[in-house]
């Protein structure tokens, strides 16, 4: 146990230990939902409820049935192939677009700055059924709607905000004078961008990169009024699942996806850490 | 030191080398920019738009219209105006758009969808000539609605191109006989769906600071060591994808769901709360899914600060609770408000969580947009709902962008 | 030389593969899921698939006419072909939102008899559908529960007698039918009454007796589990959803017909589709007597009289052609034309 200072009366003693078990409370009301998941798409019965066999750990209350089901299931494994189609594509679209902005934005001689930023910022802040309306009319137009195109460039949009943000948060830390050296020893600008400007924000492009996709991939309202049935996409499938016909197969989807954002996790936690180490000049 | 003065063509070179530099950073942003005005802007305005233009029933029917106009709305319209519609009426009819007149007129005059349809099956029986001759009397015995001078001027209404009608019945309103603007008959329904809302979006707001400053707190006040490990349960559910997050919340709160068999399994109650499709449901589920929004924010401003002022603070006898609002408190405003209206601004456009556990009574102004889009297909009201709804938010980022700033949002 | 011919032979047989998978095309065909989405799988859809090599998405949808006639007036035409229930069928034709259907290219049924003699006379009455199922709205109750047994339409509305939750389907649509003839209208009067200001705020009242109590779903495979999970102690359903819960699950639970609103559903093909000549192909096969006869897995009719060599008689008292006498025919033309003005008042009611 830490030694609390000797100022402390019984309330602040009260408080501090107050607020620790409030902590872990909080973190339990945030961790527990998911965890709960977990367990509940063994279910060998087709309930979203522990059944007395799965609490006295009888081994035959448990079964991979759902997740067999899921992977059986056509509709499941095509919304599987859109998911990953839509998402990378939406992802390399926005971060391209989104990290050669993220640098014009940076250049102190960017004009409008604050209200172009704004914008470009604004479709995390517009309501998703808004903007799905819009494009629903918008998109008909131009046949856009019920295809592959017209999904990935609608969610590419949604994806720019994240890729600037983190760019733009990479670029905050980048000595430009790395940028004028390579300037004055006369290299051409673009051959400085390529060779020292996108090493050094690499960590940020790559989790902007990460963070679009997992805006599409986790992203169902412009699904629904966007896309056709060929276009399904894992959410929009959980979505019709869980409106019309609740099964366990939505829970083992639901495990699977939980290991995916742990392992997106993982990976933008390193990128973080390489990120510091670069900025702080250690690497 | 001597001042060496600017030569004009100094000046102009400096002010051509400014342009220049603007121009290129401009350029590198110029390629997003436009892909945003087509894939994002554009589709807003075009909604804007649609809520108050709206030409179908003058590309309906273009004759009766035109012959309406001459009418002086007392009374009856001439009978040969009344045959012309009649005609109008067979036309539809023939072509399979009653239902789209029906269903245009009923906006104006509620209730006439069905007198429009049945009439229309029954002149569509009727011979060219013997509608040219007695349309008028061929509509009264239809219907005898039709003799009431109230039907006639709604559909002059709703021939309307440019109408701000939409706007009205989205804020419960409509217009008088008399021309004037009237409360709508009926329960207030937008209006109070629009005070819902906000009044949802607030108590997450509050329950999610309430939950989320002390852990907060805790986490930027802990070791290192310990902060790292538990933001990651912070970052976690941040990382999950929403629908499961709402599974998890549907498999907990369902009637037979995880909390009613553990309650009654514990004998706190023998027959089961009803959780799931209420208001509680989707405030619980949207705290859950919103409160990293508010922590994330908070940890980041309360870990730049100097815990040694509060010790100072209370080292020197102040008591906790003044000492906190009035040292800790205020040093922590930035990340508060960030958070805060981070929180508000996304829960007072959430459509998901409502939808899937929200039931009848836990859905908010997102969700009647979404019925009109997609049930009652009335697309007008739609955007005449998602452009006042789109104005409360833009008022919110604007409050942001002055406070937080836009481009200061981090994750992670 | 030699390898010149095979060469070429290589060549026409790759374009021949390529023009037989030009041929092929894959269509959406819209149904409900669940226990009849399951049977129209195994009988109509995978035996279709099978013999044409075409491909089917075979998607569910909860009803309504409001999907298609977005896609239409929007010209987005996803949809193909599409199960509907007759109730909204007048409206969708009438206003334009299917193809029209040419009855005369019915193949006759199994036995030799022509389709226009065939079919029972509603199941191709409208232009644009040809009916697949006679089926019914019933409401059921689970019998393991605690209390007495409700028996008639207006215990469906007796919360005192019958307490617990009323799960309803969220629609106009058979509910105020229900309020009416609960309220006391005879059976043969509901639609004429409906059709007046007074029926219909009676109507209203009448539901708004149980408003508090009731469970509003959208879509028919919620019922069997609101049932199951004790979601509600009275469920609306399709009788055939009851029917496989009961049969193939061995729930415990009861129909009770009294008050049924009997209908058909039909396939239709959705306006302005591309692939209007292979859906009616299917349609053309999924109406024939066999796949027909299929549908009764799930207790509801078929629509072909030749259908009925191959329907084991033991389950004809659990179809609603059994049980006419208690309830009425969903009246279609009058839904198509208040579907729209009742629709509205509902949600109006919904959201007061």
């Amino acid at each position: 146990m830490k030694h609390l200072p000797a100022y402390y009366t019984f309330w602040h003693i009260l408080g501090h230990y107050g607020l620790r078990w409030f902590a872990f409370a909080v973190l339990l009301f945030l961790m527990l939902p998911i965890l709960v998941i977990v367990p509940l798409s063994f279910n060998a019965e087709p309930y979203f409820s522990f059944t007395p066999g799965m609490v006295s750990f009888d081994l035959d209350a448990y079964s991979l049935r759902w997740y067999a089901d899921v992977f059986s299931d056509e509709r499941w494994m095509l919304a599987v192939k859109n998911s990953f189609i839509v998402g990378i594509a939406a992802a390399v679209i926005a971060t391209i677009l989104g990290t050669v902005a993220a640098v014009g934005l940076s250049n102190p001689a960017m004009p409008f700055k604050r209200l172009i930023t704004a914008f470009l910022l604004s479709p995390m802040i517009v309501p998703l059924i808004i903007v799905a309306a819009g494009m629903f009319f918008f998109y008909t137009r131009f046949n856009l709607v019920g295809t592959y195109f017209g999904l990935i460039i609608a969610h590419a949009s949604l994806g720019v905000p994240f890729v600037i943000i983190t760019v733009t948060a990479t670029l905050a830390g980048f000595d430009r004078s790395l940028y004028y050296a390579g300037l004055s020893m006369g290299a051409r600008p673009l051959k400085v961008y390529w060779d020292i400007v996108i090493p050094l924000i690499r960590p940020g492009v790559i989790s902007g990169a990460l963070f679009a996709f997992v805006t599409s991939f986790d992203e169902v309202v412009l699904v629904l009024f966007l896309a056709g049935p060929e276009q399904r996409t894992i959410p929009r499938q959980m979505f019709s699942g869980l409106r019309e016909q609740i099964s366990p197969s939505i829970l083992a989807v639901a495990t699977m996806l939980i290991l995916i954002s742990m392992s997106m996790l993982v990976t933008l936690e390193m990128l973080r850490r390489r990120s510091e180490r670069m900025r702080s000049g250690a690497y | 030191m001597t001042d060496i003065p600017l030569t004009a063509a100094d000046r102009r070179s400096a002010r051509s080398e400014l342009g220049r530099r603007r121009m290129t950073a401009f350029l590198f942003v110029a390629p997003l920019l436009l892909f945003l005005l087509f894939t994002f802007a554009a589709p807003i305005g075009t909604m804007l738009v649609r809520g108050f233009y709206h030409p179908t029933v003058s590309t309906l029917i273009p004759d009766s219209l035109k012959a309406l106009k001459a009418w002086d709305r007392t009374g009856l319209p001439p009978a040969e105006t009344q045959a012309i519609f009649a005609a109008d009426l067979k036309r539809l009819a023939d072509e399979r758009l009653s239902g789209k007149m029906a269903e245009e007129l009923n906006r104006v005059v509620p209730g006439s969808s069905s007198l429009v349809k049945s009439t229309a099956r029954k002149i569509a029986r009727a011979e060219d000539s013997e509608i040219a001759a007695s349309g008028a009397a061929l509509l009264a015995a239809a219907d005898e609605k039709w003799t009431d001078p109230e039907v006639w001027r709604g559909i002059i209404t709703s021939g309307n191109t440019f109408t701000a009608d939409y706007f009205l019945t989205a804020m419960d309103l409509e217009r008088s006989p008399a021309g004037g603007i009237m409360p709508r008959d009926g329960a207030r329904i937008y209006v109070d769906l629009f005070i819902k809302t906000l009044k949802m979006a607030l108590i997450i707001t509050i329950a999610t600071l309430i939950l989320g400053y002390p852990l907060a707190h805790y986490l930027a006040t802990a070791p290192a060591k310990t902060a790292n490990l538990l933001m990651v349960f912070v970052l976690l559910p941040f990382w999950t994808s929403l629908l499961v997050r709402t599974t998890a919340w549907i498999a907990l709160l369902q009637t037979n769901g995880v909390v009613n068999s553990f309650l009654m399994g514990a004998g706190i109650t023998r027959s089961p709360f009803e959780m799931l499709y209420t208001e509680f449901s989707t405030i619980v589920a949207m705290t859950h899914i919103l409160l990293p929004f508010m922590i994330l924010p908070l940890y980041s401003v309360m870990k730049g600060i100097d815990p040694s002022y509060m010790r100072a603070a209370l080292s020197m006898g102040a008591r906790p609770l003044p000492a906190f609002f009035r040292v800790y408190l205020p040093m922590t405003l930035p990340g508060l408000s960030a958070g805060a209206l981070l929180v508000f601004i996304i829960s007072v456009g959430y459509y998901i969580t409502p939808a899937l556990v929200g039931g009848t009574k836990g859905q908010m102004i997102s969700n009647i947009i979404a019925f009109h889009m997609q049930q009652s297909n009335n697309w007008e009201l739609a955007a005449a709902l998602g452009t006042m709804l789109l104005v409360v938010i833009l008022l919110l980022y604007w409050v942001y962008d002055r406070f937080v700033g836009a481009g200061n949002i981090k994750f992670g | 030389m030699k390898l010149h011919t095979k060469l070429l032979a290589g060549v026409t047989a790759l374009m021949l593969c390529a023009m037989g998978q030009a041929q092929a095309e894959t269509v959406t065909i819209v149904s409900w899921g669940g226990a009849y989405g399951a049977v129209q799988k195994k009988y109509m859809i995978d035996p279709w698939v099978e013999a044409t090599g075409n491909e089917v998405l075979f998607e569910d949808y909860p009803g309504g006419i409001a999907e298609m006639k977005a896609q239409v007036e929007a010209g987005n035409i996803q949809w193909d072909a599409v199960d509907i229930e007759a109730i909204d069928l007048e409206r969708a034709c009438s206003e334009g939102y299917l193809e029209v259907l040419d009855m005369g290219d019915l193949p006759p049924g199994d036995d030799g008899t022509p389709a226009a003699e065939d079919f029972i006379p509603v199941a191709i009455a409208n232009e644009c559908g040809v009916g697949v199922i006679v089926w019914s709205v019933i409401y059921a109750y689970d019998k393991a529960a605690e209390g007495p047994a409700p028996t008639s339409i207006a215990d469906f509305f007796d919360t005192e007698k019958f307490p617990g939750k009323r799960a309803l389907r969220k629609r106009p649509q058979v509910n105020l039918e229900w309020a009416l003839m609960a309220d006391g209208v005879p059976m043969d009067e509901v639609y004429d009454v409906l059709a007046t200001d007074e029926g219909q705020a009676r109507a209203f009242a009448k539901l708004d007796t149980i408003k508090d109590d009731i469970v509003w779903f959208d879509s028919w495979s919620q019922a069997p589990q609101l049932l199951n999970d004790g979601g509600a102690a009275m469920v609306q359903s399709a009788n055939g959803r009851i029917y496989a819960a009961i049969a193939d699950d061995g729930k415990p639970f009861e129909i009770v017909w009294d008050g049924q609103v009997y209908d058909i559903d039909v396939w239709s093909i959705l306006k302005g589709t591309a692939k209007k000549d292979v859906v009616w192909d299917f349609i053309k096969f999924a109406t024939s007597s066999k796949p027909l006869a299929g549908m009764i897995d799930v207790a509801y009719g078929p629509t072909r009289k030749s259908s009925d060599a191959y329907v084991d008689a033991a389950i004809t008292q659990s179809l609603p052609s059994a049980h006419t006498d208690v309830g009425i025919k969903a009246d279609g033309i009058f839904w198509a034309d208040y579907g729209e003005s009742l629709g509205e008042a509902f949600n109006e009611w919904l959201l007061q």
